[in-house]
């Protein structure tokens, strides 16, 4: 192994370095401001690591490619890692108990998911997945007193347990099959295998594809998202949402691109009845919530519908790869920020008090704290993709693969979804803009310039990257 | 550049407008006046000064340099986006009406809104702004995004300063052109991609994507989807639900810029990008148009006529109005045309007034219902004359504006198909009927006792001067309408050019 080889890999090693300061750290005084700080610094350097990386893109091993795709993505995970480490101090800190494991959680968490966005090869695919997955059953039931969180933390222990013996099974298969583990050998391998044994070469995909879409939460997949986001403490749910599901979908293109498994019809239909089933499902039942992580979880289930829609677009002749990765690249960024400005008002709105998450929680919010309801305003826009935000930029990538790509169907149930969506999302503004008399309701428990400066700075990226996309459209032009 | 200082000027007004809230409450309706006529003097202003505004030449569709106003910087190019502004005479009249009934606007919010006041001129004048996006914009993302971006502010003022049921009826506007809006995108994305795949460049520009090759079904499918849009929004029976609920809940100015302004915006889009963009689609499907219009002609008089609610009457109403608009633009020859662009300007002010009236009667009697009215011009002896005046011009009367509008679209449409043409003239005669009895369960007829404590104050020296702005423009309509036509006829002419 030389230098060079060490150096791609600055980010993943920033993180580990990072784990294993906070476990010596806790091995010698045990305090949870140090252990915040010595986080916020690993992943400021983990940020500067993946800047420094861009110099050295190669693959590591057979199991890591460090490419400026991946390196993007990293330095998008760990400024939402940062986010959420603002977030939680503010969330764990009145509680008096022993909080700084959290951070180390968190800190393993991420460098699973690192991990997943670079993985070349199954193998680091199941490591990165079980390290996030393991770091995160842990955080979800972090708060000692909640029934809520254990209750959610056991639903996704054993449902990622399921999920992830699918994916072993399936890798088994393809194993069986092709003779190989790595995407681009499996890639190559699979036209030929597909022509011996088209049925357990398919099992095979489908399984991993499905243990992929557990972790995505996709419809027929989704079942654990709205308890598992309820139960979760505000910020890990905001984390759940952000890093766990992004990373994940970079490591399910990677996968799908370097497998060539658009190459494969039956699986593209069975793909396409997923992507359409999450953005009707996603949204209808998302209409009936009146918590807002619930809300939000549907939400989140539809979105992923939507992203689908461009993996399926590889599919037609006529797509063009360079738009469909610009489309990828550009959705999931704005979705994980729209994500982050929603959950960094739920977090300082409704904190850990279960009541303060219904929506009528958030009544007349307009008037109590202008910029937190503003803030969650464009979040919603965002998300139901209106003009001048990032997300209709987003949805405006999707429609435009989708027609290239013919897909008239998925484009029929995405406009339905996002009619639907509509209302939902608006439901929360419509609150907002109600006049309460509680004014006592629903107060931000910590400092909240912070707070307010932080929803300031997400609300300035939605609308930026919505109305001034073009830097951004070169810059992921380039990747 | 003078088009995106309009813009801009509203859109930097609103936040002023929202800021002086805190130096005194009575602040921001006066800056929002302030903003709106500033905008409208300076408009007028660059207008008079250009030298060849005098001779308004036949501007070519395609061909911006021969518009009266054209501008253009680039935003996106990665996908050919940019800021393209341009003026033509339809687009001229439009900007006028908008500021001017934005005026109106404001006047009739000035006692009318209580709680919030800044924050409800700035969307009073973030809406403006959007509407004028909407007119000028000539790059159809731009068009998209102020079509859609223009519903926001309109959402807060019908959910926030609304009546009883606001958030059932902001929800259901919104829900409605944004659905429909989709639709649209839908199809302008793939105009785009249809004209990206036959000439290799990305381009949103209108003047580029005029004349596009295509199949006929993909030009019958992609007509559908702009269709669907600007009907909704206009609207058209069957997609107008949305519109009475909306119009009744909103309070006075809203109702006053969503029945003068935002349902033009919907003709303007038949007009401007409907019919040109697909000319052959849009000819064959002409007869399902005129069809769907002279329904809303007719159903909306009838609808209208069952009405206890005095504003929803007048919702009603205007879904049969702008059945006409709807037959003018399919009747597609210039007498139809040149009717609907008049009745765009009339019934804009003939239903804004309507609704004021409407706005000034729910604030002395807190309700709307005409079965607790009656007798009220024995109270309010102007408030009943103004309101005489507006209900004859809203039926037809010779010499007001609507009239000639009417008129026009019916002597147009007579050519294209008789038929359709007597059904037409059916929801004039029902018209005469609902506007009638509005005045006569309102404001004559037998006293209702109930009225005589309520401390009725007539129609003071801002009302009335508001109602003579309008009552002037209608009888200038009715009486010389020439100069609206000589606005508008270059541009018709052009625009006949490019159909079949």
């Amino acid at each position: 192994m030389t230098v060079n080889l060490l150096m791609a890999l600055m980010p993943i090693l920033m993180l580990s370095l990072t784990a294993v300061v906070l476990m010596v750290q806790a091995s010698i005084k045990r305090d949870q401001l140090v252990a915040w700080f010595i986080t916020a610094l690993g992943l400021l350097l983990t940020l500067w690591g993946a800047g420094y990386a861009r110099d050295f893109t190669q693959p590591v091993t057979a199991l890591l490619i460090v490419d400026d795709w991946g390196l993007f993505f990293t330095t998008l995970i760990v400024t939402a890692a940062l986010i959420t480490l603002i977030l939680s101090r503010d969330t764990f800190s009145t509680e008096g108990e022993r909080k700084e494991e959290f951070y180390l959680l968190l800190v393993l968490s991420v460098l699973g998911a690192v991990v997943l966005i670079q993985s070349s090869h199954m193998v680091s695919l199941l490591l990165g997945m079980e390290l996030m997955g393991v770091a995160l059953y842990a955080m979800i039931a972090f708060p000692e007193k909640g029934q809520l969180s254990l209750e959610a933390a056991i639903k996704y222990l054993v449902l990622s347990a399921c999920a992830s013996a699918m994916l072993l099974y399936g890798f088994a298969l393809l194993y069986a099959t092709t003779g190989d583990l790595s995407y681009g050998g499996i890639g190559l391998k699979a036209i030929l295998a597909y022509q011996q044994n088209p049925l357990i070469l398919m099992s095979g995909t489908a399984m991993v594809v499905a243990g992929i879409g557990f972790k995505l939460s996709v419809v027929p997949f989704h079942m654990w998202t709205p308890d598992v986001y309820e139960g979760a403490p505000t910020p890990v749910t905001g984390f759940l949402a952000t890093i766990s599901k992004g990373a994940v979908f970079v490591a399910l293109t990677r996968f799908f691109v370097e497998g060539q498994l658009y190459e494969y019809h039956s699986l593209m239909t069975a793909l396409a009845a997923v992507a359409i089933a999450s953005m009707l499902v996603g949204n209808w039942l998302a209409l009936k919530q009146e918590n807002i992580k619930r809300l939000l979880a549907y939400s989140s289930i539809a979105h992923f519908g939507y992203l689908l829609v461009v993996l399926i677009a590889l599919a037609h002749e006529s797509a063009e790869a360079t738009l469909i990765r610009q489309a990828i690249t550009f959705y999931l960024t704005a979705y994980i920020l729209t994500t982050l400005a929603a959950f960094a008002v739920i977090a300082c709105i409704a904190g850990e008090d279960e009541s303060k998450n219904q929506i009528a929680a958030f009544d007349g919010l307009f008037w109590r704290r202008g910029i937190q309801a503003s803030s969650l305003t464009v979040a919603m826009l965002s998300f139901a993709g209106i003009p001048l935000t990032a997300g209709f930029f987003g949805k405006f990538y999707i429609i435009s693969v989708g027609i290239q790509s013919q897909l008239w169907w998925l484009l029929g149930s995405l406009i339905i979804g996002s009619a639907i969506a509509i209302y939902y999302y608006l439901r929360i503004v419509f609150a907002m803009t109600m006049s309460a008399g509680t004014a006592t309701k629903g107060q931000c428990s910590a400092s909240s310039v912070a707070q307010d400066v932080l929803a300031i700075l997400l609300l300035i990226l939605v609308l930026l990257l919505g109305s001034w996309p073009q830097p951004f459209i070169e810059f992921a032009g380039q990747l | 550049m003078v088009m995106v200082n309009l813009i801009l000027i509203l859109l930097v007004g609103g936040v002023l407008a929202l800021l002086s809230e805190r130096i005194n409450e009575n602040m921001p309706r006066k800056i929002a006046l302030g903003i709106v006529v500033i905008d409208l003097l300076y408009f007028l202003n660059h207008l008079l000064a250009m030298p060849e505004f005098n001779q308004l030449q036949t501007p070519l569709v395609a061909d911006p340099s021969t518009w009266i106003m054209h501008f253009k910087a680039d935003w996106i190019p990665a996908f050919g986006i940019s800021i393209e502004l341009a003026l033509d005479g339809i687009s001229l009249l439009m900007v006028l009406l908008t500021l001017v009934l934005g005026a109106v606007a404001v006047s009739a919010s000035w006692t009318d809104v209580i709680v919030r006041r800044g924050f409800f001129e700035a969307n009073l004048l973030w809406t403006l702004a959007g509407v004028l996006g909407v007119f000028m914009a000539l790059d159809l993302f731009l068009f998209f995004l102020f079509w859609e971006v223009m519903l926001i502010p309109m959402y807060f003022m019908i959910a926030i300063w609304g009546h009883e049921n606001r958030g059932y009826a902001a929800m259901k506007f919104f829900i409605f052109t944004q659905a429909s809006g989709l639709l649209m995108l839908v199809s302008i994305l793939a105009l785009v991609a249809v004209n990206h795949s036959a000439t290799g460049q990305w381009t949103f520009s209108y003047f580029a994507l005029l004349n596009t090759p295509m199949a006929e079904a993909t030009s019958h499918w992609l007509m559908l989807g702009f269709f669907v849009a600007f009907v909704v929004k206009l609207p058209v029976f069957p997609f107008h639900t949305w519109l009475p609920d909306a119009h009744t809940q909103a309070p006075t100015a809203g109702s006053v810029i969503l029945a003068g302004i935002l349902l033009k915006t919907g003709a303007y889009g038949l007009i401007r990008y409907a019919v040109p963009l697909f000319p052959d689609a849009a000819m064959e499907f002409s007869y399902v148009a005129m069809a769907l219009g002279a329904a809303g002609v007719v159903y909306g008089a009838v609808v209208a006529f069952a009405q206890t609610d005095f504003k929803r009457l007048i919702a009603y109403s205007s879904v049969s109005h702008m059945g006409f608009v709807l037959l003018g633009v399919y009747a597609w020859n210039e007498l139809a045309l040149q009717g609907a662009v008049m009745q765009m300007v009339a019934h804009g002010f003939s239903t804004a007034a309507l609704f004021m009236i409407a706005g000034s009667l729910q604030e002395r009697l807190h309700t709307r219902d005409m079965r607790e009215m009656g007798g009220l011009w024995h109270f309010m002896p102007r408030m009943g004359a103004v309101a005489m005046f507006f209900v004859v011009a809203s039926l037809g009367l010779p010499g007001l504006g609507n009239f000639v509008a009417e008129f026009l679209v019916l002597l147009g449409l007579f050519k294209v198909d008789p038929w359709m043409a007597v059904i037409a003239a059916l929801g004039l005669i029902t018209g005469a009927a609902y506007s009638l009895l509005l005045m006569q369960r309102s404001f004559q007829g037998d006293l209702n006792p109930k009225l005589a404590d309520h401390g009725l104050v007539d129609f003071g020296g801002r009302e009335m001067l508001t109602m003579a702005v309008m009552m002037v423009a209608l009888v200038g309509l009715g009486i010389y309408p020439q100069p609206v036509l000589d606005f508008a006829e270059p541009v018709l002419q052009s625009l006949l050019e490019t159909t079949p």
